[in-house]
């Protein structure tokens, strides 16, 4: 057993850490640093920096534009850029549809969408959620009716993140009613420009507009954009759905939250807003979250370490989504704490110029938005049905 | 970076743990627990035959030269076993210092007896009305006629009632200074007791006892800085002992989840009950993690290393805590009961917290030193 990383590593930190520095622009940096809403375009600006470096999509088959990397690199990798303050591009795009395709898609799709995918010249949406089917996904009812080499779809999704800017959909839609739920649901690409889509936006409790919902009325889809097998759409979301191992906690957004939580409480002690008793609190609440973020980058690691010897710490995977969640979560709420009454205004209250203002009226919303993580993808309940079902036999 | 146990360790711990299982079953605890001195001097002399006492010792004194993560896997073994013997009294605290401290012709006079499980050892340090989990002592030390006079009482000395020698801490007007004590010795009186976890601890009083200066570990003034690493080596083996009372306890209730019938079911098949069960994974395994931190982190930087080791003592904590209140509760009644083995671990996970800084006194450290994360 050994902590350290190899002198290999260390190279590959400082390569990823000197690119981050040059390529991240500015009011990117600032934008993340202040938690400040990303437009569109600074999301594809930057995974087409990324891209063009070859690292937007490392996780893909090398074939596709993948990396061919060790556990730990990408674990070094993803704490680089949390670490400067870098976004992390599109998950539709880069965990979701992009594998899919890799691993389901005929030639034709793979030739038509993949190097647009990952360079988010197409930017994609899932419509998987509908109003009665969320933890149960499998009752959805959006239906896909066969009609010659057309699907016509009537129904309706929700929650669908950043539908107002995509190009295309994927989701899940069901085309036979006859056997288990499970069954009869088929795995589609529409194109969003398609004459019977309306979108509406969802205002969400932190002021933001991220959330639709999208109504189909007679939509219709070529057959050519059915992924995998009709009816099997259920496998296909499965794997699109069985998360990344390495990466899946976070801990390097949460430590990167941490220093500034750090840097702002010494900001408070010193000007005098902090009483030596709310200093001494808080830096044992820091102190608390501290040993949990290090206890789970501990087990986060431990896992990369058993995937790079094949697998076996199945255990340890599976907390780091429910663990994780809770971690970011309990930043938020440090970090709204400390903000105290200054953050009340989202609107600034700082002197010009001052650095942490930004952040300091995005303390609320902030807080409020990361309810959101242990809830999609999988809620941290239904991640421990699953845990007590897989790993204990419950 | 590698978590990886070498072949030669997974067998260590492999052996240990079959070992601890097929001759410490829960009966021989018992048993050993209602004995006079609480404790099995078989069971003892059977861990010395495997060779474990000797472990962490150099080799040129007899032992083995294992390091921490040796350590770990044994006192997680032991830590699953549930065992009251003076291991970790007499190998991890009071060897730790002979370690860390003694002169080799003192190693030379003692550590063959330790290894061989014959000669038994406890370190003397706690008092009464000090500040707790500190290296302050009121416990006197004069210079008297080429020798030594002690003046003090100490107050949890684990296993002290059974020891030979004891280890005793004592202002010496230079600093700190340890000293080997003839458990025996006029001036020495010690009243055992029994802990709530089984492990037997003791009240020592010292009035006018002589020592000679060859009784001196080190100079007057090196007890600090000895028994700061050995403190943190003793915490980073009761986070793995934590770690495998943790482990068993989650294996029996686990178990007695899927064999209890209630209402006409296994009550593991109620999800209140298996959301508190995978409750109790992810504290044992958050422990397991900080475990190995710890283990880990024993030879390297002071400064990471006592952060590290305040947040494995911390976790651990809290971890032993939330696992043996939930593993009892899951149990109904039977949790409870004085001869069933959870509730032993409990008890145990709790004694954990208490020994060498629970978790508030190490968050309190941690926030002193200004966190987990060195400042970059
Ligand atoms: C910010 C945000 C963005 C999203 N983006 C998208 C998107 O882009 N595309 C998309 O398709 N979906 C999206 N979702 C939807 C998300 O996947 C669902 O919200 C999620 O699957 C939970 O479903 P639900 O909201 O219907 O809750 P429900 O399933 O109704 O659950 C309500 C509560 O009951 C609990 N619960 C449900 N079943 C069980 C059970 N068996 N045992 C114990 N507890 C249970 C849940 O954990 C939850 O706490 C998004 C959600 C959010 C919050």
């Amino acid at each position: 057993m050994n902590l350290d990383f190899t002198p290999e590593e260390i190279a590959f930190r400082d390569e990823v850490r000197a690119f981050f520095r040059e390529a991240l622009p500015d009011d990117l940096r600032r934008k993340m640093i202040d938690r400040e809403h990303l437009e569109k375009d600074d999301t594809v600006r930057w995974q087409r920096i990324l891209n063009a470096r070859g690292w937007a999509v490392t996780h893909w088959p090398v074939q596709y534009g993948g990396q061919a990397w060790t556990p730990a690199q990408r674990y070094i990798f993803q704490e680089e850029m949390a670490l400067a303050h870098a976004p992390e591009g599109s998950p539709f795009n880069v965990n979701m549809i992009g594998p899919v395709l890799c691993r389901f898609g005929t030639d034709e799709q793979k030739a038509r969408f993949l190097a647009a995918t990952a360079n988010l010249d197409i930017w994609w949406c899932q419509g998987f959620s509908e109003p009665g089917a969320g933890s149960d996904l499998a009752s959805l009812k959006t239906s896909a009716v066969r009609d010659g080499d057309h699907y016509v779809l009537n129904g309706q999704k929700i929650w669908t993140t950043q539908a107002q800017h995509a190009d295309w959909m994927f989701g899940l839609f069901r085309t036979d009613n006859s056997g288990r739920k499970q069954q009869g649901i088929s795995f589609l690409l529409l194109d969003m420009g398609t004459p019977g889509i309306t979108v509406r936006p969802i205002e969400t409790i932190d002021g933001g507009h991220d959330a639709n919902e999208v109504f189909f009325d007679d939509v219709r889809v070529p057959v050519a954009n059915l992924v995998g097998e009709e009816g099997k759409g259920w496998d296909v979301a499965k794997h699109l759905l069985g998360s990344e191992r390495s990466g899946i906690a976070r801990i390097g957004l949460s430590k990167e939250r941490l220093s500034q939580l750090r840097s702002l409480e010494r900001r408070l002690a010193d000007d005098g807003t902090l009483t030596t008793a709310e200093q001494q609190r808080l830096a044992f609440k820091l102190a608390e979250v501290e040993v949990e973020l290090r206890a789970l980058e501990l087990t986060q690691l431990r896992v990369v370490s058993a995937d790079a010897h094949g697998g076996g710490a199945n255990a340890a995977a599976s907390i780091l989504k429910v663990k994780g969640t809770e971690m970011q979560q309990r930043m938020t709420e440090l970090v709204l704490e400390l903000a105290g009454p200054a953050g009340l205004a989202t609107a600034a209250h700082g002197a010009p110029g001052d650095p942490d203002q930004g952040w300091i009226a995005a303390a609320a919303p902030f807080y409020f938005t990361m309810r959101k993580v242990s809830i999609f993808g999988g809620s941290n309940e239904i991640q421990k049905n699953i845990i007590a079902k897989t790993m204990l036999g419950l | 970076m590698d978590f990886e146990l070498t072949d030669e360790q997974k067998m260590l711990s492999e052996t240990v743990t079959r070992y601890i299982a097929e001759t410490y079953e829960f009966s021989k605890r018992e048993h050993a627990l209602r004995g006079d001195e609480g404790w099995s001097r078989e069971a003892y002399a059977g861990l010395a035959e495997m060779g474990l006492l000797g472990l962490p010792f150099a080799e040129e004194d007899g032992g083995f030269g294992g390091g921490g993560v040796e350590m770990m896997l044994i006192m997680e073994a032991i830590g699953r076993g549930l065992m009251v013997e003076p291991y970790f009294a007499t190998v991890v605290l009071a060897g730790g210092v002979l370690r860390h401290g003694a002169s080799a012709a003192q190693r030379a006079g003692i550590v063959p007896g330790l290894v061989a499980g014959e000669h038994i050892l406890a370190l003397a340090h706690d008092e009464a009305g000090i500040a707790r989990h500190t290296l302050a002592v009121r416990t006197t030390a004069r210079e008297t006629g080429g020798g030594w006079t002690l003046d003090g009482a100490k107050i949890a000395v684990i296993h002290g009632q059974s020891a030979d020698t004891l280890i005793v801490s004592a202002t010496t007007g230079q600093g700190l200074g340890l000293f080997l004590v003839d458990a025996r010795a006029e001036g020495v009186s010690i009243e055992g007791a029994r802990g709530y976890d089984g492990v037997p601890v003791a009240s020592v009083r010292l009035s006018g006892m002589t020592v000679g200066a060859d009784a001196l570990i080190g100079t007057a003034g090196d007890g600090e800085a000895i028994l700061d690493k050995v403190f943190d080596e003793a915490r980073a083996a009761l986070a793995a002992e934590a770690v495998g009372a943790m482990a068993e306890t989650f294996d029996i209730t686990v178990d007695y989840l899927k064999t209890r019938q209630q209402f006409g079911v296994a009550i593991g098949s109620f999800q209140a009950l298996q959301h508190r069960a995978v409750d109790m994974l992810m504290q044992l395994e958050l422990s397991r993690s900080m475990a190995v931190l710890a283990a880990l982190s024993l030879g390297g930087e002071v400064d990471q290393r006592r952060r590290n080791i305040a947040a494995a003592k911390a976790q651990i904590g809290k971890s032993g805590r939330i696992v043996g209140q939930e593993a009892v509760q899951m149990h109904g009644a039977i949790g409870i009961t004085a001869e069933y083995k959870v509730g032993h671990a409990f008890k145990r996970l709790t004694a954990i917290d208490a020994l060498l800084g629970d978790r508030d006194h190490h968050l309190a450290r941690l926030a002193a030193m200004g966190g987990v994360y060195a400042a970059a």
